[in-house]
């Protein structure tokens, strides 16, 4: 280490520093939080907001996302003429932005509002010219999970490379040059009529509020002041160990009584988990696993819970579709569940269910909304909220989240496993079904399946599992991010490697890095994750069989149905 | 007797295809004997089409605007009878325009059917790569290259010896030699003149640079609008491959190399490096950060030399007569000769080739034939959208890469606009920014939005609407864009707003504080004035403004209101009496 440790300078003080990759990553190591609008560790790196600018000894402006540190090298980040240049620049940003902040929904955490804050920005001078820019781009509603408003774009390219570089979906480019360039899909088509697989994480990276998530929080709290409604709500498990971020607890807390606390308290009639139907699924998929291997059907089985994952097998690989699991997500799976179980009850009192799931993710709207989750003529999830959406409601309705008392979940769907509580992070569907699997179901074992390369927040994991019959060996693979599977796949098709179960999540790190959650890198996903694995540990119940609910369920509503009400067929299927 | 017709893009444009066309009729038709060839631009564009006629001893007769209603005379008079037809050859000052010069890059231009391989062969072409294969090897080529002091003649000035050694110095095994052909200076076509003229030479240029620095492909990135060069290349590389001067065992050397073709779709931008190797990889032709450099991962991320076709043109010449004999040739920091595309308010305008540290004065004045219709000598603009102006004081300041920098223009491609006294020099500045506010990829903020609001800045001022923050305003952006922009066309940009600033302040004043354009060219500052003498009062003015500017009774004179007056013109044809007039 001692041999690598180089110095730089930095306003007049001896910095250290190793293999950063460049002088950004030093200078905010020593606490100098460098603005920067287009620069985000895990993409690569753009150069294009020139924010980030430092002064060298010979009075070089270089950016300092570009330029990797060197040895005796002296820069100061706060100069006269990078004062200056930052201004000049921030008004040229925002005399062709649109300036609708207060209704915004970025307003108050927006990158540039926040730099423009930072800087002083009082007044914008570039914007008087005649041929200034006019607001008149045509927002782009089309999308059931995202919205897209060309007039709050600052063409930094987040979302071009987080679309086209790490999920491989290249829904979105950009187009013409110049002042006319502009960020949008093929043709400036509607986005819902491209190959978008809706994973959102394009508005996730958005530092403005060109790409927003859609919520569509009236129509909610339509239906909770509906007394004819039963608003019955699912909470996805990532969505617990996110929302306390937003409401200043700690990172990766766990805050689900609270949720269900906060929930009960804005008129939700029911509040129920998903990891409930998490439980279900790892039945079913490791049934229909079990299935194929046996009859020797053609592997890889894909998982099929992440609905941004189907949608990009469905544009980009239909060809692997029949090897998609059969089984609805744990979402859709609760809709029709939950639909045909209160039948009756509905039938009594009158009442409508409608069903609201609060999820990490974008893309559960776009699935909600599919034609192949209707059933008599309604969706079998009405509603789909974000986990920022369900902080907005809270917000409006005045509740103080810190202040929340701890409440349970309602029974009998707010029963849960271990296992379903892991569908949150990447790798946890796997780890359900190997608990499923495993004959040996003690603590101590199914502790141990964590050292099997299960877990862990890389985009890859590939691992060998020995079933206990002592002949089968399982390959497995579990990816995130789409522009991994699509590694994996190349790999397939090349004959390089085989599979026999592959898990697929769009987001990196998992459903706790979807594009509905407060924004985190990397380390903050895993903070969500470690959350998850420590909250999995202290449930009695760890795998899915245990889940003293589903042989009720089995036997009763789902009894010669479980077909109709758990699977599904996609056209893409066959 | 041969008959060799300029046809490069100019001679064609002028009707050399329609002289070729007149001249093989009537050799036919009379039963004569002659060859009829062609050649690229000589460079005396002024002057196409230019037919020589080689006679049977050898001597050489040049015409010049030989368009086919002349060429009779000359078949009947020179061919049949021997004489030449003096009225249509050059005149004294003409063959100056050529005798004045040093030629490198553009020596065979013109001279030779670049469309004949043993034309260029027969000049002494691919004589140097024989010198290179048998006789040299990679470091004596990048050594004497790098002794030469080339520097790179597309804009910046690199030191072209040192880029190869760069590259030679990576430890990949796939390189890339990579021509840039993507002219886009606006008033610049020295590279297409090479291409189009004399496309062996720099294809020889490029496989030296393949020998020197180990790779093994090449590839021309040459701009769509130039079909006829693109013709030529094509041409060129198949009798060069056939010849066994390029393709697998270069003249059973061991050595192999093949040349490919790029066609770019016209973006300024694209003459940058990085954005052309990205362009020639498929992609959005934008430039990207630095570090890496193109030595380091060039065209498809491998280590790749990069450099213009006047570069590569230079090649075979400093192989074939060493340093040293390059070195005579220019001044000590900048050996060697450019080529200047001379256009605008001048007599003679074309291409042209003179040492490095020529003077300006030498240019215009001598070889230019100075300014058209006996006017004053204004300014130059030098460098295209990226260079800046030069005044009369420059005039006699050497054209060389360092005292260009120095008085803030630069070499550029080699363009040079020369403006006479009745030029504006707002309008001019306003002309290349609105040129590189359209050619801005759009990648980095400053580029994009600066140039847009500076371009709108100065249109503000030349039509009338500007105050005199706008000139401190323009300072501001130009500061921050230079220093800040991603890549060269950024940091250039302003560069023609600057230096006429500097240079033509009062100029700018006069168009915000007095609204009035001293040379009269701002249209937007033009006013229609009614000669209130000349009118009759017979509304029919009145009649025909759409914007009802004008007012008055029948039969005295009206008035205009120019606050409302879009100045259309169409009063302006309206009057009878000639008593509206633009001032």
């Amino acid at each position: 280490m001692t041999k690598t440790q180089k110095y730089m300078k930095i306003n007049g003080e001896q910095v250290p520093f190793t293999n950063e990759k460049n002088i950004l990553s030093v200078v905010r190591k020593v606490g100098i939080d460098l603005p920067t609008l287009c620069y985000y560790s895990e993409l690569s790196v753009y150069g294009s907001c020139r924010m980030c600018m430092v002064e060298d000894q010979k009075g070089n402006i270089i950016t300092s996302c570009s330029t990797p540190p060197k040895n005796g090298m002296e820069i100061r980040t706060n100069t006269p003429r990078l004062k200056q240049y930052r201004k000049t620049i921030l008004r040229l940003y925002l005399a062709s932005h649109s300036r609708e902040c207060t209704t915004c929904p970025k307003n108050t955490s927006c990158k540039l509002q926040d730099l423009a804050i930072r800087y002083g920005i009082d007044e914008i001078k570039f914007d008087k010219t005649e041929k200034a820019y006019k607001n008149d781009y045509k927002i782009d509603h089309s999308s059931t999970s995202i919205t897209r408003n060309p007039n709050k774009c600052i063409q930094c390219g987040d979302c071009v490379r987080m679309c086209n570089e790490t999920q491989n979906v290249g829904a979105i480019d950009f187009a013409l040059r110049g002042y006319e360039l502009k960020v949008c899909p093929a043709f400036d088509m509607p986005l819902a009529e491209t190959e978008c697989v809706n994973c959102g994480q394009c508005a996730a990276v958005c530092p403005t509020g060109a790409i927003t998530v859609k919520d569509d929080v009236p129509a909610i709290w339509k239906a909770i002041f509906d007394d004819k409604k039963r608003v019955v709500a699912q909470v996805a498990p990532a969505v617990r160990v996110a929302l306390g971020e937003e409401f200043g607890l700690g990172d990766g807390e766990n805050v689900m009584p609270r949720i269900v606390a906060a929930m009960r308290k804005l008129g939700f009639d029911e509040v129920y988990d998903s990891s409930f139907t998490a439980d279900l699924t790892v039945i079913e998929e490791t049934n229909e696993f079990l299935n194929k291997l046996e009859k020797g059907e053609k592997l890889p089985l894909f998982t099929s819970c992440c609905p941004a994952w189907v949608k990009y097998a469905e544009e980009k690989h239909p060809e692997l579709m029949s090897q998609v699991s059969t089984c609805k997500s744990p979402q859709q799976m609760f809709g029709s569940l939950i639909k045909a179980y209160d039948k009756e009850r509905n039938e009594k009192d009158g009442k409508e269910t409608v069903v609201v799931s609060i999820m990490p993710c974008t893309a559960k709207k776009a699935e909600a909304s599919r034609e192949e989750f209707v059933t008599g003529g309604t969706h079998d999830v009405d509603m789909v909220l974000t986990t920022n959406g369900l902080a907005d409601m809270i917000y409006e309705s005045g509740i103080v989240f810190k202040e929340l008392e701890p409440e349970a979940l309602d029974m009998p769907f707010g029963m849960y496993t271990g296992a379903g509580l892991l569908f949150g992070v990447t790798g946890g569907v796997t780890e359900a079904v190997i608990r499923k699997v495993i004959k040996d179901k003690s603590h101590t074992n199914i502790n141990n399946i964590k050292f099997c390369g299960v877990r862990g927040m890389e985009g890859i994991k590939e691992f060998e599992l020995p079933l206990e019959d002592g002949e089968t060996i399982l390959k497995i693979a579990v990816v995130s991010g789409l522009g991994n599977v699509e590694k994996l796949i190349e790999k397939m098709n090349a004959g390089e490697a085989f599979y026999h179960f592959i898990e697929v999540m769009a987001c990196p790190g998992g459903c706790v890095g979807g594009a509905g959650q407060p924004f985190g890198l990397m380390d903050k996903k895993k903070l969500r994750a470690d959350m998850l694995y420590a909250s999995d540990k202290q449930t009695q119940m760890r795998h899915s069989d245990e889940n003293p609910i589903l042989p009720e369920l089995y036997n009763g509503v789902l009894k010669g149905r479980t077909h109709e009400l758990l699977h599904v067929h996609y056209p893409t299927h066959e | 007797m041969k008959i060799i017709i300029g046809q490069g893009s100019c001679g064609i444009a002028s009707g050399a295809k329609k002289t070729e066309a007149e001249f093989k009729r009537l050799l036919k038709e009379k039963k004569l004997d002659a060859a009829v060839t062609i050649a690229g631009c000589i460079g005396s564009c002024y002057l196409e089409p230019i037919v020589d006629i080689i006679n049977d001893d050898g001597s050489a007769s040049r015409y010049v605007h030989m368009t086919a209603d002349k060429v009779e005379a000359v078949v009947n008079k020179h061919i049949i009878g021997k004489i030449p037809v003096t009225k249509y050859l050059i005149s004294e000052a003409g063959s100056a325009f050529l005798t004045k010069q040093t030629r490198i890059a553009l020596k065979n231009c013109g001279e030779i059917n670049p469309e004949d391989i043993n034309d260029y062969i027969t000049a002494g072409g691919y004589q140097a790569l024989k010198k290179a294969l048998f006789e040299m090897n990679g470091d004596a080529i990048c050594r004497e290259i790098e002794k030469a002091g080339l520097r790179g003649r597309g804009g910046g000035g690199f030191p072209t010896g040192k880029k190869w050694v760069q590259v030679r110095s990576q430890q990949e095994p796939v390189k890339y030699v990579v021509c840039n052909g993507d002219e886009g200076d606006p008033g610049a076509f020295m590279d297409r003149s090479v291409m189009e003229g004399d496309p062996h030479k720099m294809l020889e240029g490029m496989i030296i640079a393949g020998i020197a620095t180990g790779a093994q492909v090449g590839y021309i990135y040459v701009r769509a609008e130039y079909p006829l060069a693109v013709h030529r290349l094509q041409i060129a590389i198949a009798q060069a491959e056939e010849s066994g001067y390029l393709g697998e065992n270069i003249l059973d050397s061991g050595f192999s190399f093949s040349i490919r073709i790029n066609l770019g779709a016209g973006a300024f931008v694209c003459g940058e490096g990085s954005a052309l190797t990205a362009s020639i990889e498929g992609l959005r032709g934008m430039p990207r950060v630095k570090p890496p450099r193109t030595v380091e991962q060039g065209l498809f991320g491998k280590p790749t030399v990069l450099n213009n076709v006047e570069t590569f043109a230079h090649v075979s010449y400093i192989i074939t007569h060493g340093a040293e004999g390059y070195r005579k040739i220019g001044i000590e920091k900048s050996p060697g000769t450019k080529a200047f595309a001379l256009t605008g308010n001048v007599n003679n305008t074309g291409l042209i080739e003179v040492p490095m540290g020529t003077t300006l004065r030498t240019v215009i004045f001598e070889i230019g034939g100075g300014v058209k219709n006996g006017k004053g000598f204004k300014a130059v603009q030098i460098g295209g959208p990226s260079g800046g102006c030069l005044t009369e004081k420059h005039l006699d300041m050497s054209l060389d890469f360092d005292s260009l920098s120095k008085a803030g223009a630069m070499i550029g491609s080699g363009g040079l606009v020369v403006m006479d006294e009745d030029t504006c020099m707002v309008g001019i500045a306003k002309y290349f920014m609105n040129f590189t506010e359209h050619e801005s990829c759009g990648k980095c903020v400053p580029c994009r939005e600066g140039t847009h609001v500076m371009n709108g800045i100065l249109d503000d001022i030349v039509n009338g609407r500007g105050d005199m923050g706008q000139i401190d305003m323009l300072m501001e952006l130009a500061d921050t864009i230079t220093n800040t922009a991603l890549c060269g066309l950024g940091k250039t940009a302003a560069s023609p707003v600057v230096s006429t600033i500097n240079e033509f302040k009062e100029e700018y004043i006069a168009h915000v504080v007095d609204k009035y354009c001293p040379n009269g060219s701002c249209k937007g500052l033009k006013r229609v004035e009614i000669i209130e003498e000349l009118c009759k009062g017979c509304a029919k003015c009145q009649v025909v403004c759409p914007v009802n500017a004008i007012t008055g009774k029948r039969k005295e004179p009206y008035k205009i209101d120019w606050a409302k007056c879009i100045k259309c013109g169409l009063c302006l044809d309206s009057c009878n009496f000639s008593a509206i007039v633009e001032k």
